[in-house]
């Protein structure tokens, strides 16, 4: 369970930019999170909301946008998205990767701001 | 109507500190010259035990050291010193795996160009090491007989950081009913092409074949630099 230190992670990326940008109040921060970057979307949600608690971003929400592994097929030579994380092949022929594509993201993509 | 909002883009890593930690802790051990392992498995896998073995034989031929951590005690540490190699015990206290500065740390005051290899061991846990990059040259992802074949399955990211895998107490698979091609099996669907190596500390088995990777990898490093 390391899903709190990386919720203070996202608030001190966040809080920094979110300075950066002036007055304005922060409604959202938009994360993307790969199924290889070993952190629960439902966790980290849960230590979000405590995480947030008496900072500046106290009232902005965590929006998670997970997204998929691809893996380039030696054989097929095709880019797919993969079935699972337990099954890093071609989901059409079975074949190893030749590449594996995306899977570890854990980065604040934006910010939404009002005004 | 709702007052006006506006996306702004940050595109941050949320783990930029750690990474950029863990990139200088790289540099600064290609500039020294020394080729660095780092271990992880569930805890009682058996990953020192194993270390205390390769230690031991790399002690004549190589300069060695090596960083243990866990969550308290430093009986690892003590264990491990008995290979008489220099050894360092990091406390995580509450903290369930190593960061790339808490390794930083540790090493200060170890001159590093004297060193042929170093060792890290992670605390006990699949599951948080598999986001913090270390500055490791080669993750081993360690699991033992006991464990169950579908280890891999149960915690694929871990499996997908690491370099190779090391399948522990071969001497107790017969006893453990272990099934050696499901276990093969399961390596390859979470990360096609990553090596295995079959390994009984107790009795030695396998060792010779890890040693030997380790010499190929570092040759191949030292090559590239």
């Amino acid at each position: 369970m390391h899903e709190l230190s990386i919720a203070l992670g996202i608030l001190d990326v966040a809080i920094e930019e979110a300075e950066r940008l002036g007055p304005a109040s922060v409604l959202a921060v938009h994360l993307r999170l790969g199924p290889l970057s070993g952190v629960v979307k439902e966790s980290l949600l849960a230590a979000y909301e405590l995480a947030r608690e008496g900072t500046p971003l106290e009232k902005a929400a965590l929006v998670i946008e997970e997204v998929p592994v691809q893996v380039l097929c030696s054989a097929c030579g095709v880019e797919r998205a993969v079935l699972s994380i337990q099954q890093l092949y071609c989901p059409e022929c079975g074949s190893p990767p030749a590449r594996i594509d995306g899977g570890r993201e854990l980065e604040v993509v934006a910010l939404e701001m009002e005004p | 109507m709702n007052p006006p909002t506006r996306l702004v883009e940050v595109r941050q890593k949320v783990l930029k500190q750690n990474d950029l930690v863990a990139r200088t802790l790289r540099e600064r051990f290609h500039a020294a010259g020394v080729y660095v392992v780092s271990l992880v498995s569930s805890p009682g896998a058996g990953k020192t035990r194993f270390l205390e073995l390769v230690l031991s034989l790399l002690r004549d031929r190589y300069r060695t050291a090596a960083l243990v951590g866990d969550l308290a005690t430093d009986n690892d540490a003590e264990r491990l010193a008995r290979t008489q190699v220099p050894v360092k015990q990091i406390t995580t206290g509450t903290v369930c795996h190593l960061e790339a500065d808490a390794v930083a740390k540790a090493l200060e005051g170890w001159r590093l160009e004297e060193l042929d290899f170093l060792f890290i061991e992670n605390v006990g846990n699949l599951v948080c090491p598999s986001s913090y990059d270390l500055g490791e040259d080669m993750r081993l992802v360690l699991f033992s007989v006991t464990e169950g074949e579908d280890k891999p399955l149960k915690y694929p990211t871990i499996f997908n950081t690491a370099d190779v895998a090391i399948i522990t107490k071969m001497d107790l698979a017969k006893a453990a009913e272990f099934d050696r091609e499901a276990a093969w099996r399961n390596i390859q669907a979470v990360r096609p092409g990553m090596p295995v190596l079959e390994l009984s500390a107790k009795t030695g088995e396998g060792v010779e074949a890890f040693l030997q990777l380790l010499d190929s990898r570092r040759s191949a490093t030292r090559r590239g630099s």
